[in-house]
């Protein structure tokens, strides 16, 4: 084997190795970990399960806000969402049909929303403003209608 | 092993091309240039329609355009391609085809056309726009499914045709390797039948489900049996590509092979480590922990290590070429490769391609930085990077000598050059969208999403400079690919009558021997199924008995 070879060889596997440590320590030390929320529910009955059966915005301690909200073909419930600013926000979240995407545009939330599971992630919302939120998962004919906004005061 | 591969060279070109062999290829590419031509009309529509130019009949919803085009892109195209490729190489390195696999190989063709034309019909009746990743709980007309049973059995029988040709050689060639270009085969169609058993299953699951003898279905098994095939499909047609890099490009520029060993362990690692990389599709997904999702970080990103590898060995070929010829300097070389030559060109380029291709690819397989950029449009420039450059250009590369060689006509200057401007425009058209679409997406611009401002949101009006884009790019494409199916059937029909050479390039004369291990397949698939199994075993036990959905037609 030539020496630039190994040299390559060298360089390509601390290149891979790196950026597999560096995920690591992004998910488990600094906890952001992509949204991997463990949690079924029957797809059939998500109006009558709880907390699904009651969704919208819930104050659960000081700066923090619980979003419970289910995903249907084409909205959001609850929609055009109002939240003071520096507010840290846990979206949980659940299909009643096909699966359906939530992504917050200008932020780093993207989460996949499918029937029978419940999703949650977490964002601080610092920079008031209106931020779109829209499904980023082909879910149907009106799927280009699925939007809507969350408003930081 | 230098000598006998010259030999063995100079006697299969001797030999020539057996016609029956050849009608094989040639039915094969008829049908690739079809769905290029028919898929790159349906994504020049698609282009003009996000960029709001151009809204769509009300017979013709968008989303039944892109289930088409991605179909007849990403699967049409891209496999009968490969088969019709392969199928020549093994004719050409193996001494013809044998009679009962040109029977399969055809039995495969028609199958794979009856079960095409199985799943267009509900596409086009706008029953079946679930694109080609068809997640459940959407719910095709059953005649979809029935179609893809069909074309994944036409798959396998072209799978099982080369296994039965390649057996049958090393039976008659005790203790040799198999000659380089037919390892390929062998690798491309060990993974193509290995991959499509997790997307079988998963079809199997929706049938009884769409014909309503079962209620319900679990989506996030079904979900990931897909993307063990999915991911797999598209680096099967990326394996092909650099096929065509290690063995082809460089006899086309004068030059010898890499070495021999290095080459066949890329394609052993690409053949072991494939399946688990599709799991990075499901990285923001419910219903899996994040340490299962941090362990396929390091599965997917092991896939990058045999294609760094490819890039050092590519450079490596042009430079000693280029030195051979009497270049100096650091980069003197580069003036010394055939540039005009599209034979060269078209892949050239597409391995360029694929270094931002792969970089993205990197992206995508680490956790947090896939969760930025997954499911908006930042995607769909990734895999017109790497499919639509890397994988469509080097397979439009090849098409300029592989379709003359088997139609018994030449290559003219004159449809080299046409060659040359097809792959500039293609290349310019590709560029213009693949850099919108990375932009874009990074905004949040999501993909598979008709026009639409979101209501005038500002974010959303704040994509539409970007958008314009697709709109130009794609008409670059739309010129490029009229060109380049026309050269295709030019070359097949009307070019003059004459023999144009299979360019298969010889060992470095210092090479030293093959280890004979690269032969035993049997170790190897041990070991990818070994692999497959760590990768996929927790996850599917995890989903089993998880709470199902009923079927949805929500278009
Ligand atoms: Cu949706």
């Amino acid at each position: 084997m030539h020496k630039h070879e190994k040299i390559w060889l060298i360089l390509s596997t601390a290149m891979i190795v790196g950026f597999f440590l560096f995920a690591g320590y992004q998910t488990f030390a600094l906890q952001m970990g992509p949204p991997s929320h463990q949690e079924t529910i029957d797809p059939q009955k998500v109006d009558e399960t709880e907390p699904f059966d009651n969704p919208g915005v819930f104050q659960t301690g000081e700066n923090e806000y619980e979003v419970v909200m289910t995903l249907q073909i084409f909205s959001f419930t609850p929609s055009e969402i109002e939240i003071p600013a520096g507010s840290e926000v846990t979206f949980t979240m659940t299909s009643k049909d096909v699966t359906h995407g939530f992504q917050i545009a200008g932020t780093n939330v993207n989460a996949m929303v499918m029937p029978g599971y419940v999703q949650k992630i977490t964002q601080t919302f610092n920079e008031p403003g209106e931020y779109l939120i829209l499904c980023n998962e082909y879910c149907g004919s009106g799927h280009q209608l699925m939007a809507t906004t969350i408003t930081v005061k | 092993m230098a000598l006998a591969e010259t030999i063995k060279t100079k006697a299969n070109n001797a030999l020539g091309v057996n016609p029956q062999d050849a009608k094989i290829s040639k039915s094969y590419f008829t049908v690739t240039f079809l769905a290029l031509l028919i898929g790159g009309t349906l994504g020049l529509v698609q282009g003009l329609n996000r960029a709001g130019l151009f809204e769509l009949p009300s017979w013709l919803n968008y989303y039944q355009v892109l289930t088409a085009h991605g179909l007849l892109l990403i699967l049409v195209f891209t496999a009968f391609f490969t088969i019709g490729y392969f199928y020549a190489g093994l004719s050409h390195t193996l001494g013809g085809l044998i009679p009962k696999v040109r029977k399969m190989v055809w039995i495969g063709f028609w199958m794979k056309i009856f079960g095409f034309v199985l799943a267009v019909i509900p596409i086009l009746m706008n029953e079946a726009s679930v694109m080609y990743t068809f997640y459940p709980p959407m719910a095709a007309s059953p005649l979809f499914y029935f179609g893809l049973v069909f074309i994944v059995l036409g798959v396998w029988m072209a799978a099982f045709g080369a296994f039965v040709q390649v057996a049958n050689w090393r039976k008659n060639h005790k203790g040799q390797h198999l000659p380089i270009l037919s390892f390929f085969a062998t690798g491309v169609f060990v993974l193509l039948f290995f991959s499509s058993i997790p997307v079988a299953i998963e079809v199997f699951m929706i049938i009884p489900w769409v014909l309503g003898w079962m209620e319900t279905i679990n989506v996030m098994l079904s979900r990931t049996l897909f993307w063990a095939f999915g991911h797999t499909l598209v680096n099967i047609w990326y394996l092909t590509a650099i096929s065509v890099w290690y063995v082809i490009v460089p006899k086309v520029i004068g030059g010898r092979r890499f070495s021999d060993t290095l080459t066949r362990v890329v394609v052993i690692l690409l053949v072991i480590l494939n399946i688990p990389g599709g799991f990075h599709h499901q990285i923001i997904d419910p219903g899996i922990s994040e340490t299962i999702k941090y362990m396929h970080v390091f599965m997917s990103l092991a896939v990058g290590f045999p294609s760094l590898m490819t890039a050092y060995a590519m450079f490596s070929v042009f430079e000693r070429t280029g030195r051979a010829k009497g270049a100096k300097g650091l980069f003197g070389f580069f003036k010394k490769l055939p540039w005009g030559d599209v034979r060269f060109l078209a892949p050239f380029i597409a391995m360029v391609a694929f270094i931002p291709a792969g970089a993205g690819g990197i992206v995508q397989t680490t956790n947090q930085l896939d969760q930025v950029v997954h499911n908006s449009l930042w995607i769909v420039g990734h895999f017109h990077l790497t499919l639509g450059m890397t994988v469509a250009l080097t397979f439009f590369g090849v098409s300029y000598w592989l379709i003359p060689r088997i139609s018994g006509r030449i290559l003219t200057k004159k449809m080299n050059k046409m060659g040359v401007i097809t792959t500039i425009l293609w290349t310019i058209g590709m560029s213009f969208m693949a850099i919108a679409m990375h932009l874009v997406g990074l905004l949040g611009s999501p993909r598979r999403t008709s026009y639409t401002t979101y209501g005038d949101n500002a974010t959303a009006l704040g994509w539409d400079p970007y958008l314009i884009f697709l709109a130009i790019g794609g008409t670059f494409l739309i010129v490029a690919v009229i060109m380049q199916v026309y050269s295709a059937f030019h070359l097949m029909f009307r070019a003059p009558k004459g023999e144009e050479e299979f360019p298969i390039a010889e060992e470095e004369e210092d090479a030293s021997k093959t280890p004979f291990w690269t032969e035993r397949w049997s170790r190897t698939i041990l070991i990818m199924l070994i692999v497959v199994a760590m990768a996929y075993v927790i996850p599917i036990v995890d989903f089993i008995g998880d709470p199902g959905s009923p079927p949805w037609k929500t278009w």
